[in-house]
């Protein structure tokens, strides 16, 4: 038997079903658009869930430049109790800082800590929302990052690598999944805040993957969709007109031509269309009830956490499979008082604190919040030291990949737990660590995805979203 | 509290488990036995690590030893536990260890004295392998296990010390043993492994085996695992070379039976295939679309209504390669075909990543498309963007070529280390240079042997070391990034003014360091002066003093308040006093050393120092306001300004640069803002807050004065440091404190304010001269051949062995005349030994003529890219193109020439079924037009496109918020005049925010070399095209023209439309749609003018009849969006 001939052979038939599959992925249009608008109909282009899911939706609440996990969640009466000092040699020797020079003192919270709740989670007075839903949400104290760049961090903790280049989980998930809406993008991103994420567009693009699974980012200033509204002038009937003319002709066109992609085509514009009237009726959160906006703390037409959080659930609600916010000023490091954990951190947590709660017990009197999962945390954790840049007089922590705290609810986690711990200065972790490859699989796996099987071949490789790591947390998931 | 006595205290809860002694066998050894047994207990020693024993576990495994004696916090075993290293997780895998457990453990590593166990016996290796005449290995299982686990286990690649190439191999097992049991399916590891008994599953990372390839492995290890011959290895099975790895010979063109068909070789080898599948070519396009197709392919803009009669109507035999050539000479030809390259070379106008600065790259841009215009053969063009700066005498336009590498991000961010990002943008320009000329994955090299292709990590540094000897420093206040070399190019007026401007400008900064007797004069007027102010402040006296906070405030001798006693946070100093009666025109706050306070102060936080935020002064009860605060020296950030002038929502304050210098006296001078007299006998009260919440910044030692002189804050115009030596008589003072002085007093010396506003006023000049730039490599001088370390697991921070610069090794050697340096690697590219460069770029053209490659994976050639559809084609164009001397523009036009371009793209419904991709190429291309294009072409049928070539990059209309950055003002200012309307391969483009409508039509942001665009259809596409004001104004040009120029009649304007949009007239079908589209847009425009004014965005009544003309807008949106009218057919 000629073994080198049959070798080949395999190799041939592999290659040609590679192939195969990889067109379906973005060569036919119409299979990408239905892809990302219309999980229905496209079931064998869908991969869908692996296993019956938990949650179907993931709303996830990033606050971008990283939240003082000390000042928190995760309360020190070790370091308060040497605050002031010097930090023994052993925690920081050969240690990499973004800006601390020579030896850094302990700072001890200023803020003071309650057990809250029938579980006692420890929250910080600055969370006074949070702490009543305190039973609903599972906190990991035990969160660790390789980065220590906002930049690459966020990267990281969205796409699972710290280089620009890969897909974010948003676009995994809608790529594994597609989205139970038909007429709007399977994955949202709603911006507040300073501004932009560090990370830019990077932070919710698709990678290598088709650029139908990116994140389509709702913009709170002019169209929510760039280009939504009609030029002046042009009327919607005259937009449905002109609509019809072009399909018309298309149609046309397809009769004497025959390709199947004129047909895609055909279908993005009627898309188009329908995003114009869904889109704007999901951003009108002006017929929300009193008592709703009295909830998140909303007010129609500003740029806020509390718009873009109640926006999510509207989004949720119709279907959409991912939408992420993204919030940013967290960086914390006490450079000024605009900066710093006196008196920044405190106005960041009146901006999102009251509203994320009320997400929470929003979803979860609508009994959304069995299907969608909640998660908020930033890209790594912050110093338990004053930084004390250029010997700053305020009080401000550098960036910590080793140890940070954030939240999940919903979605099939468990509720009303504190998962793991650091050392007494909330240097190190202790117990239970969860990385954030572990994060990534265990989101994934409550949407019914085996993390190690969601693959897409790229350059020879087949990558995921997890790379070459990733553990469900056994610990969080009910 | 000693630091290390607190850190010991710190681990105490840690070390209360030691208390009680705990032993291996009975507490640790069970907790592997649950957790780690598949893998390091018994036969198992993965990474040839053995838990059985404290011995084994103390020797370790091939990452050294696993725990380190009384330290758990750096023993690997504790690390890999709690996944802290790059390593993979323990238990790999499984659910991770109980907290408990792993106290357990690191208790026991604590403790730091172990019983010296002996290793548990292994067991008996079985040898007696059932000897049986059967060729199962080798015709069922090894096929089965070259298919799925050569890539880790084969010859090439030997994870874990196994490979299964021949039976030998496989009887010997891995590291960590046999996997095999003879006889014994079951409890043979390889059987176990594939069915997930035991973790890792294998194939690692794959999918699973199917049933029927276990159970045949199964049957053959039941059998015994016989083979021919159970010792001696079977004949070396390596499989024959990669196809790419081969240097192309050029191939005899094939015969065929429709010969008449072709045009030139091309063809031969398209049609041979064709006729093998049974398939016929589609009849040559018509004349319109073809001619379309080619001016969209070959310059990126649509053909004339005029050029498309012309050619129509030109019946000679060579009408269609008249167009060509004219084409291929086209200006607008360098335009079209930069784009991919430009993709390639990822250039952009920003530095990338958070910060994204804007850069002057553009020079290198314009390089490209001159290059391109002039036909530069491909070797050359390779050559001076790798290495233009090494050739001999190198000229400008080669030096701005090597842009190309320069082209990397630059991170900009705080806080990075600065090294590893140099080190990030050699990474990808090793990646760049092995996907642009060698359509290979090298980049997986980067962190561990490819698993694929023959690529071992060495050669990816070796590649890496190309590229390290260019040069670099670090700049920026603060050293925070890499800067590489720039060059200057001036205009030759530029330069001769910027040369006179600097020249003026060194000139005069030597007037300001120059001592003259006329400034030394004036200095000894201004000594005196300063020490006579002294006299002119009156000390106050405290009558009251109090601390709010409770600290103690004491008066002292000289009048200053001195604070002991508790340090609340944020405390406020009251105090009252008595002053002459005055005109008052300045009060002083002195801070003052004493040895009381930490670091002798004058404040009294840790460092001495302290953080005044306020500064209140009322005069019977009457508040004094401030004009200004100044202070003789601030810690940067807290200037005394900030005292007074308070901004929105930041708390400021001073405080100063205490160092060690204690024994200087700081002073600070507020002025009031209106004139202010202190009456007779009044009292003055003052208030001096430290509003730093949660902080203890206090002041430590102060007092205060009052002065009537007019110009108060003189006093506090010579830094602290040198009032000391003020204070000297001059015979006294060192030379270099009468250097100091003079320097000092030429700072604020009022002789000399005409020179440094000229100084300034020249900076402003030279700016404005805008000279341009470019970004160039330069190799720095060394005679040392270049090198870099391998870096484990691709981490900066884990350098290895140093390997020198040398091509992989899998590939030809570096030509023998060639330095083994950049140039060096330039000139090995372009070699014809290569078997890959030329077959990847002919690759690249043919894809971006016909839709697909040759090899569709453009981007890898390599052993996981898709095979060649016709490897014989790909292999005669790489060596025409290098026997055509590597130009570009002749093997192009070869392609264009050909019948197989030439076809008809018509999708028949067998065609459909049978090749659904065009595979084969029985019909002609058929696609979306690239992003540019689509911009390009609607402002060229709108007839608003410019044809202005090079320069600056422009910023055509976007939509407010796009450039929405952190760390940056940067506005989106829309340009100018034609600069709206320029080619898009001009526009701004930053990365983080690359311009929207290009990118939904599918461009990159260019932040990493791209190869090959996907290509989508997306509503957001669609909202785009119909609604950008961008092709909105396109839609209302086009409607302009389709009046001025398209005839009288509706039906000639709508024809006209057509001719202009896809280069033909309307059907009578398509006329009558339209027609009757305008009439309904009409009437309603008719009733509603207001609406019509708007829709042609003019003032209302500035059009007396709009009606048409919007109605016609809305026509040529139409038109503009048609499927056909984005589709290259």
């Amino acid at each position: 038997m000629d073994f080198e001939k049959d070798l080949s052979e395999e190799l041939l038939k592999a290659s040609t079903r590679r192939h195969f599959f990889r067109q379906a992925g973005f060569g036919i249009g119409s299979a990408a658009l239905a892809n990302v608008l219309n999980a229905a109909d496209t079931a064998s282009f869908t991969k869908g869930p692996m296993f019956p899911a938990k949650a179907k939706s993931v709303i996830f609440l990033f606050m971008a430049g990283a939240p003082s996990q000390v000042d928190l969640f995760d309360s020190k009466p070790t370091l308060q109790k040497y605050d002031g000092q010097n930090i023994p040699d052993e925690f920081v020797k050969g240690e990499r800082f973004a800006f601390i020079k020579g030896k850094p003192k302990l700072l001890g919270s200023p803020f003071e800590f309650t057990r809250c709740g029938k579980s006692g989670a420890e929250i910080s007075e600055l969370l006074p929302h949070l702490r009543k839903v305190a039973d609903d949400i599972a906190i990991v104290r035990s969160m660790h990052t390789t980065q220590f760049n906002h930049a690459p961090a966020q990267i990281f903790m969205n796409t699972g690598f710290q280089i620009i280049g890969r897909p974010s989980m948003g676009s995994w998930m809608t790529y594994g999944l597609g989205s139970e809406c038909k007429d709007l993008p399977g994955f949202v991103v709603l911006v507040s805040g300073e501004n932009q994420p560090d990370g830019g567009k990077a932070c919710w693009g698709s990678g290598f993957l088709p650029s139908v699974y990116q994140g389509v980012e709702f913009r709170s200033q002019g169209d929510p969709v760039l280009f939504l509204t009609n030029p002046d002038g042009v009327s919607e009937k005259a937009r449905r007109d002109s609509l019809d003319l072009l399909k018309s002709l298309n149609e046309e066109h397809l009769a004497s031509n025959g390709d199947p992609e004129i047909s895609t085509r055909i279908a993005s514009y009627e898309m188009a269309y329908k995003m114009q009237s869904s889109v704007p009726e999901l951003v009108n959160i002006h017929d929300e009830p009193a008592a709703i906006h009295e909830m998140y703390g909303t007010q129609p037409g500003k740029k806020s956490f509390a718009n873009n959080c109640l926006l999510a659930r509207r989004l949720v609600e119709r279907g959409v499979r991912f939408v992420q916010l993204y919030h940013r000023g967290w960086d914390n490091h006490g450079t000024s008082s605009r900066d710093d954990i006196v008196n920044r951190l405190p106005t960041l947590c009146q901006e999102t604190d009251q509203a994320a709660a009320a997400l929470i017990q929003d979803l979860k009197q609508r009994g959304l919040l069995e299907s969608t999962i909640v998660v908020w945390g930033g890209e790594f954790g912050r110093t338990p030291m004053n930084e004390a840049r250029n010997r700053s007089k305020f009080l401000g922590r550098d960036h910590h990949p080793r140890a940070f705290s954030m939240w999940v609810a919903g979605g099939g986690f468990k509720p009303g737990i504190t998962l793991g711990s650091t050392d007494e200065l909330g240097y190190n972790i202790a117990d239970d660590p969860v990385d954030v490859h572990d994060l990534h699989a265990t989101i994934l796996n409550q949407m019914g995805i085996d993390h190690t099987k969601l693959t897409y071949r790229f350059q020879g490789r087949d990558f995921r979203l997890t790379d070459v790591s990733g553990n469900v947390v056994k610990k969080l998931i009910v | 509290m000693s630091a290390s006595r607190f850190a010991a205290w710190i681990f105490l809860a840690t070390s209360a488990l030691s208390a009680q002694q705990l032993t291996f066998e009975k507490d640790v050894l069970p907790i592997f036995q649950q957790a780690c047994a598949q893998c390091h207990l018994g036969d198992a020693s993965m990474g040839k690590l053995q838990l059985g024993s404290e011995e084994t576990i103390l020797r370790g495994g091939s990452s050294g030893p696993a725990i380190i004696a009384g330290k758990s916090a750096d023993s690997v075993l504790v690390k890999r536990i709690l996944g802290l290293t790059d390593g993979p997780r323990m238990p790999m895998g499984g659910d991770p260890l109980s907290a408990a457990q792993v106290r357990v453990i690191r208790a026991w590593i604590d403790q730091g004295s172990f019983s010296k166990g002996s290793t548990p016996s292994s067991s008996a290796v079985r040898s007696d392998v059932v000897a049986a005449d059967s060729t199962l290995f080798a015709s069922s299982v090894r096929p089965i296990l070259a298919a799925r686990c050569y890539s880790c286990h084969g010859p090439d690649v030997q994870q874990n010390g196994l490979r299964l190439d021949s039976l030998a191999a496989v009887l010997k097992g891995s590291d960590s043993g046999k996997i095999v049991v003879p006889g014994k399916p079951d409890k043979s590891r390889l059987v176990r492994r594939l069915l997930a008994q035991e973790r890792p599953m294998m194939p690692y990372g794959g999918p699973a085996l199917a049933e029927s390839e276990v159970a045949t492995i199964r049957q053959w290890i039941e059998a015994g695992a016989p083979g021919p011959d159970s010792n001696a290895p079977l004949p070396a099975s390596k499989p024959q070379k990669h196809w790419a790895y081969v240097k192309p010979n050029r191939p005899n063109v094939p015969p065929v039976k429709n010969s008449a068909w072709c045009n030139n070789p091309i063809d031969n080898f398209i049609i041979a295939k064709l006729e093998s599948e049974g398939l016929k070519p589609s009849p040559e396009a018509n004349k319109r679309t073809l001619l379309r197709r080619v001016y969209l392919d070959l310059i990126g803009l649509p053909p004339t209504p005029e050029e498309v009669d012309s050619f129509v109507a030109d019946k000679s035999a060579d009408a269609y390669e008249k167009v060509i050539d004219r084409l291929l000479a086209s200006p607008r030809y360098g335009e079209r075909w930069a784009r991919p390259w430009l993709d390639l070379a990822r250039y952009a106008d920003s530095n990338g990543y958070e910060k994204d600065n804007p850069r002057v790259a553009w020079e290198y841009r314009d390089w490209v498309i001159k290059a391109l215009n002039n036909d530069m053969p491909f070797s050359e063009f390779t050559i001076e963007q790798i290495a233009g700066d090494m050739l001999p005498n190198p000229t400008k336009d080669q030096l701005v070529a090597t842009g190309f590498n320069r082209n990397s991000m630059l991170n900009q961010e705080g806080g990075i280390d600065v090294e590893e990002y140099y080190w990030y943008s050699l990474v990808d320009r090793v990646n760049t240079t092995s996907a642009v000329w060698l359509g290979s994955t090298l980049g997986c090299a980067q962190c561990h042997n490819h698993k694929f292709d023959p690529f071992p990590q060495k050669d990816y540094y070796r590649m890496l070391a190309f590229f390290s000897n260019g040069e670099h420093h670090r700049a920026g206040a603060g050293d925070y990034f890499m800067s590489e070399p720039e060059l200057q190019l001036p205009t030759p007026d530029q330069d001769k003014k910027n040369q006179q401007m600097l020249a003026q400008i060194e000139q005069l900064k030597v007037v300001l360091d120059t001592p003259t007797l006329q400034l030394s004069a004036a200095q000894q007027v201004w000594e005196k002066e300063m020490a006579s102010s002294e006299k002119r402040w009156t000390i106050l006296t405290p009558l009251r003093v109090e601390s709010v906070g409770g600290a103690a405030l004491a008066v002292q001798a000289d009048a200053s308040i001195l604070a002991s006693g508790k340090n609340p946070q944020a405390d406020t100093y009251k105090l009252a006093a008595k002053s002459e009666p005055m005109k008052l025109a300045g009060v002083r706050l002195e801070v003052l050393p004493d040895s009381s306070l930490p670091h002798s102060g004058p404040g009294r936080d840790p460092d001495g120092n302290f953080f005044l935020s306020d500064f209140e002064m009322q005069i019977d009860g009457k508040p004094v306001i401030w004009k200004s605060s100044i202070a003789d020296e601030s810690q940067d950030g807290y200037s005394a300004t900030g005292i007074v002038v308070k901004r929105a929502g930041q708390l400021s304050g001073w405080a100063i640069d205490s160092g060690d210098n204690n024994v200087w006296r700081r002073q600070v001078v507020f002025v009031p803002r209106d004139a202010t007299d202190i009456p007779a006998g009044s009292t003055l009260t003052f208030t001096l807050r430290h509003e730093m919440r949660k902080t203890s910044r206090n002041i430590g030692r102060f007092r205060l004065s009052v002065s009537a002189i007019p110009d108060p804050a003189f006093i506090v115009k010579i830094p602290a440091s040198l009032r000391l030596v003020l204070d000297k008589p001059i015979s006294e003072r060192t030379t270099e404190e009468q250097q100091k002085i003079a320097a000092a007093y030429r700072q604020v010396s009022r002789l000399l304010d005409g020179t440094r506003d000229q100084i300034a006023s020249l900076k402003k000049e030279v700016d404005k001269l805008g000279i341009a730039t470019a970004m160039i490599m330069k190799e720095r001088q060394s005679f040392a051949r270049p090198a870099a370390y391998v870096r484990e697991r691709g981490t900066f921070t884990s350098p290895g062995e140093l390997v020198y610069a040398d091509v992989p090794s899998a590939f030809n050697p570096l030509p023998r005349d060639a330095m083994p340096n950049r140039l060096g690697l330039a000139q090995w590219l372009v070699s014809e030994d290569n078997p890959l460069t030329a077959r990847v770029v002919v690759n690249r053209f043919w894809e971006t003529l016909l839709g697909r490659g040759i090899v569709e994976t453009s981007e890898d050639f390599g052993t996981q890219g898709e095979r060649p559809s016709h490897p014989q084609l790909l292999d005669w164009l790489a060596t025409e193109f290098m026997r055509n001397g590597w130009s570009m523009k002749k093997i192009q036009k070869l392609m264009v020439m050909s019948a197989t371009y030439r076809q008809d793209s018509h999708v028949s419904e067998d065609l459909v079924s049978r090749d659904p991709y065009n595979r084969l190429y029985a019909r002609g291309p058929r696609f979306r037009v690239e992003a540019e294009m689509v911009h390009d072409m609607a402002l060229a049928e709108s007839g608003l496109l410019s044809t202005k070539m090079f320069g600056p990059s422009v910023f055509p209309y976007q939509p407010d918020g796009v450039w929405d950055i952190p760390y940056s003002n940067d506005k989106w200012v829309q340009s100018s005049g034609e600069d709206q309307h320029r080619r898009s391969v001009y526009t701004f483009i930053r990365r983080s925010a690359p311009y929207p409508s290009l990118v939904t039509y599918d461009s990159p942001s260019r932040e990493f070399c791209t190869v090959r665009r996907v290509r989508t259809n997306t509503p957001l596409q669609a909202l785009t095209g119909l609604n950008d004001p961008y092709f909105f104004d396109a839609a209302r040009a086009l409607a302009k023209r389709l009046v001025s120029e398209g005839g009288a009649t509706l039906a000639d304007r709508i024809n006209y439309g057509y001719r202009l949009t896809v280069a033909r007239p309307a059907t009578a079908s398509e006329l009558t749609k339209v027609t009757e589209f305008y009439s309904r847009e009409l009437a309603a425009y008719q009733e509603n003018k207001e609406a019509a004014w708007k829709t042609l965005n003019v003032k209302a009544g500035e059009l007396a009849n709009p009606a048409e003309l919007a109605a016609l807008t809305m026509v040529s949106n139409v038109l503009l969006n048609m499927d056909e009218a984005v589709t290259k057919e």
